[in-house]
């Protein structure tokens, strides 16, 4: 694999605070990373350091093999970005701003124009941005990121803002220019959402990089126990069925169903024992820790960490 | 490349958020109104009408150009900065000094075309009610609105300055106000008062030379007033005009100084600004 973003032990201070402490990763072509944090995380500070927009207090950023922060960096027309609560200049319309946003990366107007209907603007996009909504504005900031088939694409919060419809559009859009190679790097609070989509998720805290890594990898590492939820006849109300190992936790949840909390290795054995105990199982139901839960347990520990 | 691209953009939205329709009414009917209200007293005595204009001209645009050019430039950065665009387009490949003077080319286009629209309309206004216009005056006009047009130049510039340097829209605002009454209105008070007081005893021809340049406003002034034999008869410069060493092209590098300097430092600034 090509990396594309190379972070080499970057710290970024602004006065006293530290927005972002000896981070360090690659981003890979074709990779589709999902970075989540608190508000403050240094999110948003790793993206500006990306497009040298700030400059790192030490440490090292390599995008598509230049220093972002070196002036007209050439990089920057192969590089789509979206920033957080994006804003247009209020008197233009949107066809104008994206013909703008075309020439200074020396792509063809016509197929810029065109990304307008892929996101669903139409008609409006004859109308002054300054006339447009919330999610509208969300909208033409991502046709203008689409521009040109970036090879690395920063998202900051994309999908804030958009319906349930684009939402499905703009993450099929995404994911088919990730399979044709480029980098994606989008940051979101809908960790449901990344939870299928992501293939690698970078968790920041306070500007620490406490978890990097695919989210089947971040299970085995957190070892957060997979619930098992058995729907079961004939067990009195509280009782525990003698199956269930003496050191796992056991719930039950309703008169019929039990929840176990299984090690990540003894799901198939739990299983196992419940059928061969000849309980009659309705239904089963496996759910592995979410992301949510996931994201929750690094903090916790980083946290702990001194 | 990326410098006119910007600047179209700039020029665009101007017209748009119709600053261009207000700078050139705004000049336009000054102009006319002066150029008719001046000429009536001095009308029958025989007087080539516009060199009279151009004196009226030269005192309203060292008010009027100065604060359009403050009010278009002055949250030119700060403004984009706090409204956000200038995130978005910083992480374009464009170099921020080429945000710079493409900003730059674009708001000196728009004070130009108001300028010499609206001073052209008093010009042609006179020629067709029958004023004598001789070509002498044409020169001497077609200088002030040139002179005119740099001077709006050189407060686009201090406007980039300031607004390269301050924190918020509010701020910048503020700070460019009060660089106008300074250079407009207190520079001159003050310096005609140290005249008066000094007497001529220790403030020499040169020193005071020195402070004239040191205004940009000053410099234009002189440039119009005495920079024509006819004009500076009415401006009652003409005793001035003899005596001063400070010739046409130390007046005009003057403020093309004017205009370099603070652009530059200008673009540093903002060169090393994070975002």
């Amino acid at each position: 694999m090509t990396s594309t973003v190379r972070v080499t032990d970057v710290t970024k201070e602004y006065g006293r605070v530290k927005a972002v402490c000896g981070a360090s990763f690659e981003l890979n072509a074709g990779e589709l990373v999902a970075l989540i944090g608190h508000n403050g995380a240094g999110k948003t500070t790793l993206m500006k350091l990306m497009l040298g927009l700030i400059r790192p207090t030490s440490g090292s950023v390599e995008v598509l093999g230049d220093n972002p922060a070196a002036g007209e960096f050439s990089g920057r027309r192969q590089l789509g970005y979206l920033p957080e609560n994006v804003s247009f200049d209020a008197a233009l319309t949107a066809r104008e701003t994206q013909a703008f946003y075309a020439r200074l990366k020396r792509e063809p107007v016509a197929k810029a124009l065109a990304l307008l209907e892929t996101v669903g603007l139409g008609p409006a996009a004859r109308r002054r941005v300054g006339t447009y909504s919330k999610g509208m504005r969300q909208r033409l900031g991502l046709a203008q990121a689409l521009i040109g088939h970036p090879r690395v694409l920063l998202l900051d919060e994309p999908t804030t803002g958009l319906d349930p419809e684009l939402r499905q559009t703009f993450y099929e859009i995404i994911e088919r220019l990730s399979a044709e190679g480029a980098t994606v790097l989008l940051s979101s609070h809908a960790l449901t959402e990344l939870e299928e989509r992501a293939g690698r998720v970078i968790i920041m805290n306070r500007g620490i990089k406490v978890a990097d890594g695919s989210i089947e990898r971040l299970r085995n590492i957190a070892r957060l126990p997979t619930r098992i939820r058995l729907k079961v006849t004939g067990l009195a109300p509280r009782e525990i069925p003698s199956w269930v190992p003496g050191d796992a936790t056991c719930r039950r949840l309703n008169g019929r169903t039990v929840e176990i909390d299984a090690a990540p290795e003894r799901k198939i054995e739990l299983l196992h024992r419940a059928t061969a105990a000849g309980t009659s199982v309705e239904d089963v139901e496996v759910v592995p820790p979410s992301l949510d839960e996931l994201y929750a347990h690094f903090l916790r520990q980083s946290e702990q960490a001194p | 490349m990326n410098v006119l691209i910007i600047a179209a953009k700039e020029i665009h939205q101007a017209i748009r958020n119709r600053w261009v329709l207000a700078a050139t009414l705004l000049l336009a009917g000054l102009a006319l109104s002066l150029s008719f209200l001046g000429s009536a007293p001095t009308g029958n005595v025989g007087v080539p009408a516009l060199d009279v204009v151009i004196v009226s001209l030269s005192s309203l645009t060292i008010f009027l150009v100065p604060l359009i050019a403050l009010l278009i430039s002055h949250d030119a950065i700060v403004g984009d900065m706090e409204r956000g665009t200038m995130l978005l387009l910083l992480s374009y490949p464009v170099a921020r000094w080429q945000v710079l003077l493409g900003k730059f080319f674009g708001h000196l286009a728009v004070l130009a075309f108001a300028t010499c629209l609206g001073y052209g309309l008093a010009v042609a206004a006179m020629a067709a009610t029958g004023s004598r216009i001789d070509s002498d005056s044409l020169m001497a006009f077609a200088a002030m609105v040139g002179s005119s047009v740099l001077l709006g130049a050189v407060f686009v510039a201090i406007g980039y300055l300031v607004s390269a340097f301050t924190r918020d829209r509010g701020t910048a605002a503020g700070v460019c106000i009060g660089l106008w009454l300074l250079l407009v209105l207190i520079y001159d008070m003050a310096l005609l008062g140290a005249l008066a007081l000094d007497q001529g005893r220790s403030i020499s021809a040169t020193a005071l030379n020195a402070m004239l340049l040191l205004n940009p406003t000053d410099a234009y002034r002189l440039l119009n007033l005495t920079g024509f034999a006819n004009v500076s008869t009415f401006a009652g410069m003409a005793g001035l005009a003899q005596s001063t060493s400070l010739t046409m092209p130390v007046l005009l590098a003057a403020l093309l100084c004017w205009t370099v300097v603070p652009l530059g430092l200008a673009a540093l600034a903002f060169s090393m600004r994070e975002l």
